[in-house]
């Protein structure tokens, strides 16, 4: 018999509904192979009974007729989202054993859609950083190891438990969010796909706040197609989210299609930055390469402001972290410390204080700061001003071309522990990707090869503002020409 | 711009953080790191530029002035470290 944990969302989906399998036989290999791989720390929570539910109401239905998109299908879900009576974290101790008594609107679709939850993904403590090592709840390992080397690997963040878990096959697809590279950077370090759409395509109702100009919802699977059908049952209109784009769901995966003929692809120049591994730059032109062999024409752009979107980024994200992270007051949910004989404000900041970790408390502190009076101007509003430059450069390079591709992350994944002594060289990693979430654009990742040491890396492709299509398709030429095979050899 | 340990006293307070003096000690540079990054903006000519304000053009929408949800106190209350009698309880504010 097949086994069950190797098969993607299409695939498991295809299958129940062709009566090879139950769906209580899949959610029964997922939920051994989450049970089994605890020392990735890949979740928070584990569901194993939401996971059963799901699945004995999917052959219920399907006995009856009744088939939905995703029926017989379990996912992960970031431990972001809050899911109704199951602990909401964040990763924070601070909401440790906050069980939310309402459901976000995007768990909410994918449930309506038949998918179970096998548990609450790991991840950086309320999505800052880059490599999971910021979670209350310990690091994410990832499955993946250098050769001859114990040496425990960064997931990559901030959805490091979704990549990793499904690297490991843990779970056929999980939720992510993407504020300034939190799916696509993970995604290329652990050799799955991942993309996050338009700003506003998925509600971010019920996610947990951290930069809302920013943050947005989307899907990470092992590969493009499953990412298509998990992000048409995420995204839609919600009343309830007010830069909720009012647009019908396109059918992403019944338009996929890897013929790029006619299209033009931007090579933007300002992405060769120095010091970049030749392993990175070579895979670049490889894909260059595989773009023209599916028909597509390759045009040199530019994007001037590029190297300023980090700067601009340091300031509006944690500008609008140090306002959203203002409800942790130890009154209404979550931790609260209370000192002996302490009054009211002391509690606020003895609360916040124990609850936050500190990646966390140096993002309110910066925020706080470029926000002060005197300071506003010279900081907010001027990167809210280079943002708007950021953008226009999108723009004008789109005019040229209708899509764009780059690296995904300056390097391979390092090790953790390597690079959080200095916190602005883990910011780095993020350089190819929070410009794309300061415009507001879709962009996705795509594995495309591996480096000398056998570890993953992966392409961007950028669009235009609602071309997931665009996207997707192009992330289809690249996954069908890159054959990317390599796998995680099991330790854990 | 760069701060001391004074102001990173004020900012913690600001933000309603407790900061002992190690901790104070060990943001000063850290903080000052990423001022001194962030402070690359400053080069930009941004004279003719209006901040961005939506990411994506959209409008804001307006609904009928109408109750959609409510009488879910005990909803509201679940999670909090301290209800009683319906209500959210706080250490005392007024001698």
């Amino acid at each position: 018999m097949t086994n069950l944990t190797e098969l993607g969302v299409a695939a498991l989906r295809d299958g129940f509904r062709a009566g090879d399998f139950s769906a209580r036989e899949v959610a029964d290999a997922f939920n051994a192979n989450v049970a089994a791989a605890k020392a990735l720390n890949a979740f928070i929570v584990e569901t194993p009974d939401h996971a059963l539910q799901a699945a004995e109401q999917a052959d219920r239905d399907r006995s009856e007729g009744n088939l939905k998109p995703l029926s017989g299908v379990p996912i992960g879900m970031k431990d972001l989202f809050a899911t109704k009576n199951v602990q909401t974290t964040a990763a924070s101790h601070i909401l440790e054993g906050f069980k939310p008594q309402y459901e976000s609107t995007v768990s909410g679709k994918l449930w309506s859609a038949g998918a179970g939850m096998l548990g609450k993904l790991n991840l950086d403590q309320f999505a800052m950083g880059s490599s999971n090592e910021t979670s209350y709840f310990g690091n994410v390992i990832s499955p993946w190891r250098r050769p001859n080397d114990t040496a425990p690997l960064a997931p990559g963040g901030s959805s490091g438990g979704s990549s990793a878990a499904i690297a490991a096959r843990l779970c056929p697809a999980a939720t992510g969010t993407d504020t300034g590279g939190s799916i696509r950077q993970p995604a290329a370090f652990t050799g799955i796909s991942g993309i996050k759409p338009t700003y506003g395509r998925c509600s971010r109702w019920g996610v947990v706040a951290f930069a809302s100009s920013l943050d947005q919802a989307g899907p990470m699977a092992n590969d493009v197609r499953d990412c298509a059908i998990m992000l048409e049952n995420m995204a839609g209109f919600d009343p309830k989210d007010s830069t909720s784009l009012e647009l019908a769901v396109p059918n992403w995966e019944a338009a996929l299609s890897a013929d790029l003929k006619g299209k033009k692809i931007g090579i933007p120049k300002e992405y060769r930055v120095d010091n970049m591994p030749a392993e990175i730059d070579a895979l670049w032109e490889q894909g260059i390469q595989w773009l023209k062999d599916a028909g597509a024409e390759i045009v040199n752009v530019s994007l001037p402001h590029t190297k300023y979107a980090l700067a601009a980024y340091y300031i509006i994200a944690p500008a609008e972290a140090s306002s959203n992270l203002a409800r942790y007051d130890g009154v209404r949910y979550g931790l609260r410390n209370l000192p002996d004989g302490a009054g009211l404000q002391d509690m606020y900041a003895a609360t916040r204080a124990a609850g936050f970790g500190p990646e966390v408390k140096r993002r309110i502190m910066i925020g706080t700061y470029v926000l002060s009076a005197g300071f506003y101007d010279a900081y907010y509003t001027q990167a809210q001003k280079v943002r708007a430059l950021i953008a226009r450069d999108f723009e004008r390079a789109f005019e040229q071309c209708d899509l764009l591709l780059t690296p995904t992350a300056p390097s391979a994944a390092f090790a953790l522990g390597e690079k959080n002594a200095d916190p602005l060289e883990m910011y780095l990693n993020d350089v190819f990707t929070v410009p794309t979430s300061l415009a507001g654009l879709p962009a996705m990742s795509v594995p495309g090869g591996v480096d000398a040491q056998g570890l993953p890396l992966g392409l961007q492709i950028i669009g235009r503002a609602l071309d997931e299509q665009g996207v997707l398709n192009a992330g289809l030429a690249i996954e069908e020409r890159a054959g990317f095979t390599a796998r995680a050899g099991k330790w854990w | 711009m760069s701060v001391d340990h004074a102001t990173v006293r004020k900012i913690a307070s600001l933000a309603r953080i407790a900061v002992s003096d190690a901790e104070v000690e060990a943001m000063v540079p850290e903080l000052n790191a990423i001022l001194g990054f962030v402070e690359q903006l400053g080069e930009v000519d941004t004279s003719a530029i209006q901040p961005m304000t939506a990411v994506i053009p959209n409008t804001l929408r307006l609904r009928e002035d109408v109750v959609t949800d409510g009488n879910i106190r005990d909803a509201v209350l679940a999670n909090a470290p301290a209800a009683e009698h319906g209500f959210f309880g706080v250490p005392k504010v007024i001698e």
